[in-house]
């Protein structure tokens, strides 16, 4: 395997961006990540993008996306329909194969100009279940329910992990939802999906990620702080959620171990709601010495087709910052936690 | 290329029709996916990760759709990916899966790709109006015609040339018991007398749209060394993709096009392609493209593809047969199509095309796939020995 490292990362978020569309969205972090990795346009050995139709309501989002990027001349590309966590996966393949040293990876996509948790439904399988138009909210209030009745948590476990999210993303600029929340007040709010709160689900957020990687020499060279990519592992759940146990996330303990997770100072973690991060942790095996999505998660910023990638970026800026050595980021993908990524990162030279 | 030898040792096709009502989505790709399993001695056990891609999620109205077929296609507890590139994904599907051997990350992958059309209406799904963008509403076809009218205008070609195009490929998929197409009396003449939808293209100078899915499975050079039929091993591939909005674009004869083809000829040793590869398969969704696509991808100089098309160097007994198999313009799974051309491809270099199967002579052949406005390529190309 290639060593492969993550040499830039911007994003942007906002909870409803009426003035750009997804093109005009990711310019900025597209120029931001390319101007401080240190790789030129024309150096860029490979492209892939992670976007979803459906956001935008027309087919072919990542077309008028790669507009975006300046693509001439005519680039190595490619696009998954998928978080753009698994574009970084692809992109780290093609890196492996030797083919190329460096690669540009985004994702966007606009949950504020329609129905997201509606639209989510059109996940679900076409015949059985989409019939009934389960909201991914409904599905996921599913899940909790299932996971309190086994796990011995309560509610107000859940509203400490919402709270604590809100806390921490005081800290965090593109937070869309913070503030100096305590479990009581999380506890007062309605539940609306029993049993969560709004402040268990996480915000309707618009918004673009970009990440450039680099392997081996180039990204010291270009780099004073890579942070390298020491594990990439990700497994999909079976799809109907009456076989599989929800109230654990098999596959994110699978693609862990994968991983060789060992310590980790830090961990952010793809939870759009606030009993994922519980299951997750389970999953995980993270002990009480790991922070837990020090940016506030996606419980603060949830732009959908790029949180699974910028929970890595989160996690790596904060290891090229020195503020951690080794850390944990996770996306996932589907209702319930149906397919997750797990991805260890570390600096030093 | 880059990376370990990398092999297809299965390859699977579903029955292509208008609508396959017979079967869900799951059993649609699953009919694929058994098929290619069988041919490669494997079951669903066997395989690493799989790799799944199709066009537009709108055209059967299942988003992200590599979760509901997660179980079908035997990828629970496995990696699982769903590429999506327009026209051009069933060819990035296959080398994203390919990659995933050529990088030492797997030793079996299975790859498959489908549209299911009759769930929808295709050419109205292409081209949804949008908010503040202005509105084509205009189908592949209506967006490709004034294309086709400009290589006419450069070259000079006559307008019959499309017209061989959809006689040869209809003829040559009577001999394909997938196709989609069976016209056993196509003529010029009926293609002539069709109704004319977008000039200069009449209804049979136009794909079908179909219902169907296209598998493989891709292995590893030790797995392909024990596999139980010959293997097509992957001697190149590429992808490239330019910008949509680009006045320095050429449409017509786009540089993206160029250069991928002089990419995974690069890769594999091809320095003539007309006289290297003993077929083609190439994405040919509308007649006129088989001329632009010749000069495109380099057998013949520019302005001179339409002159290939008439001497019937393209038919199955010409010197350079393209789409044998009777090719996109008869049977056109959008999302599968890509994949369809590196399979078909495959299985002539593997001597597995049955009653279309051309000599081999280099032993090599071309997969090629297209996408969006002519914007996004992707090539492969296999043979018969090891690179």
């Amino acid at each position: 395997m290639r060593d492969v490292a993550v040499v830039s990362f911007a994003y942007s978020a906002v909870a409803e961006d009426a003035h750009h569309n997804e093109t005009e969205m990711i310019v900025p972090v597209v120029r931001e990540a390319l101007a401080s990795s240190g790789v030129d346009h024309d150096d860029l050995g490979f492209v892939c993008s992670g976007s979803l139709d459906y956001l935008q309501g027309g087919p072919f989002a990542f077309v008028a996306g790669l507009d975006a990027v300046g693509a001439w001349p005519p680039m190595r590309e490619s696009h998954v329909e998928m978080d753009a966590a698994w574009a970084l996966y692809e992109a780290w393949v093609a890196i492996q194969t030797g083919e190329v040293d460096t690669a540009l990876v985004y994702g966007f996509g606009k949950s504020s100009p329609g129905d997201l948790h509606e639209i989510m439904a059109l996940q679900t399988d076409p015949y059985y279940v989409l019939p009934l138009w389960p909201s991914m909210v409904d599905l996921a209030a599913l899940q909790a329910s299932a996971y309190l009745d086994a796990s011995g948590h309560d509610e107000k476990d859940l509203a400490e992990v919402a709270a604590r999210a809100q806390r921490n993303a005081q800290q965090n600029p593109h937070a869309v939802r913070k503030g100096d929340l305590t479990t009581e007040a999380v506890l007062a709010q309605p539940v609306t999906h029993h049993p969560l709160r709004d402040a268990d689900i996480a915000p309707i957020t618009d918004g673009a990620a970009a990440m450039v990687i680099a392997a081996d020499d180039t990204a010291r060279r270009v780099s004073k702080n890579p942070v390298w990519i020491r594990a990439l592992e990700h497994r999909i759940e079976a799809h109907g959620l009456g076989v599989r146990d929800l109230t654990v996330s098999e596959s994110t303990r699978a693609a862990a171990q994968a991983a060789g997770v060992g310590n980790v100072e830090i961990a952010e973690l793809h939870a759009q709601f606030s009993h994922e991060e519980l299951i997750l942790r389970d999953a995980l095996g993270l002990n009480g010495t790991t922070s837990v999505n020090p940016s506030g998660g996606a419980l603060a910023a949830n732009p959908v087709m790029s949180a699974g990638l910028i929970r890595i970026g989160e996690v790596a800026r904060r290891i090229s910052s020195g503020e951690a050595k080794r850390g944990l980021a996770h996306a996932t993908s589907g209702p319930c936690l149906q397919h997750n990524m797990v991805c260890v990162l570390e600096g030093g030279n | 290329m880059a990376g370990q030898r990398v092999a297809v040792v299965g390859v699977g096709q579903t029955v292509h029709r208008t609508a396959r009502k017979d079967v869900s989505m799951a059993g649609l790709v699953r009919e694929a996916a058994q098929e290619a399993l069988d041919d490669a001695g494997m079951a669903y056990a066997d395989i690493d990760a799989v790799v799944i891609g199709k066009a537009p999620d709108m055209f059967e109205g299942v988003a992200m759709p590599e979760l509901y077929l997660a179980d079908a296609l035997g990828a629970v507890g496995k990696p699982m990916m769903r590429v999506h590139t327009a026209g051009s994904v069933g060819g990035s599907t296959s080398i994203v899966a390919a990659k995933l051997v050529a990088a030492g990350i797997h030793e079996r992958v299975l790859t498959v790709a489908y549209e299911k059309q009759s769930e929808s209406n295709a050419t109205w799904g292409l081209s949804v109006p949008m908010p503040f963008a202005a509105p084509l509403v205009a189908g592949a076809g209506g967006f490709f015609a004034p294309l086709i009218r400009a290589y006419m205008y450069r070259s000079g070609a006559p307008r019959h040339i499309g017209h061989l195009v959809a006689v040869k490929d209809r003829l040559a998929a009577l001999r394909n018991p997938k196709a989609h197409l069976h016209l056993p009396d196509i003529d010029l003449k009926m293609v002539e007398e069709s109704f004319l939808l977008w000039d200069p293209l009449r209804y049979l100078d136009v794909c079908p749209s179909s219902d169907g899915a296209m598998a493989m499975v891709i292995g590893s050079e030790s797995v392909a060394d024990a596999a139980p039929n010959p293997p097509a091993w992957i001697h190149g591939m590429a992808m490239r993709s330019e910008p949509t909005m680009f006045a320095r674009r050429d449409q017509v004869n786009p540089q993206a096009g160029k250069d991928c083809a002089a990419d995974v000829y690069a890769q594999a040793g091809i320095t003539d392609p007309r006289n290297d590869f003993d077929c083609a398969e190439v994405y040919v969704p509308f007649s006129w493209f088989e001329p632009m696509w010749l000069e495109n991808l380099g057998f013949c100089d520019e302005g001179d593809g339409w002159k290939l098309t008439e001497k019937g160097a393209t038919a199955p007994d010409g010197d350079i047969p393209w789409n044998p198999s009777g090719g996109v313009l008869s049977s056109n799974p959008i999302g599968a199509s890509g994949m369809v051309r590196f399979g078909e491809a495959a299985q002539q270099v593997r001597g597995r095309a049955g009653d279309y199967q051309v000599e081999l002579r280099t032993g090599k052949a071309l997969g090629h796939a297209y996408g969006g406005g002519s914007q996004f390529f992707s090539m492969w190309v296999v043979g018969r020995d090891k690179p």
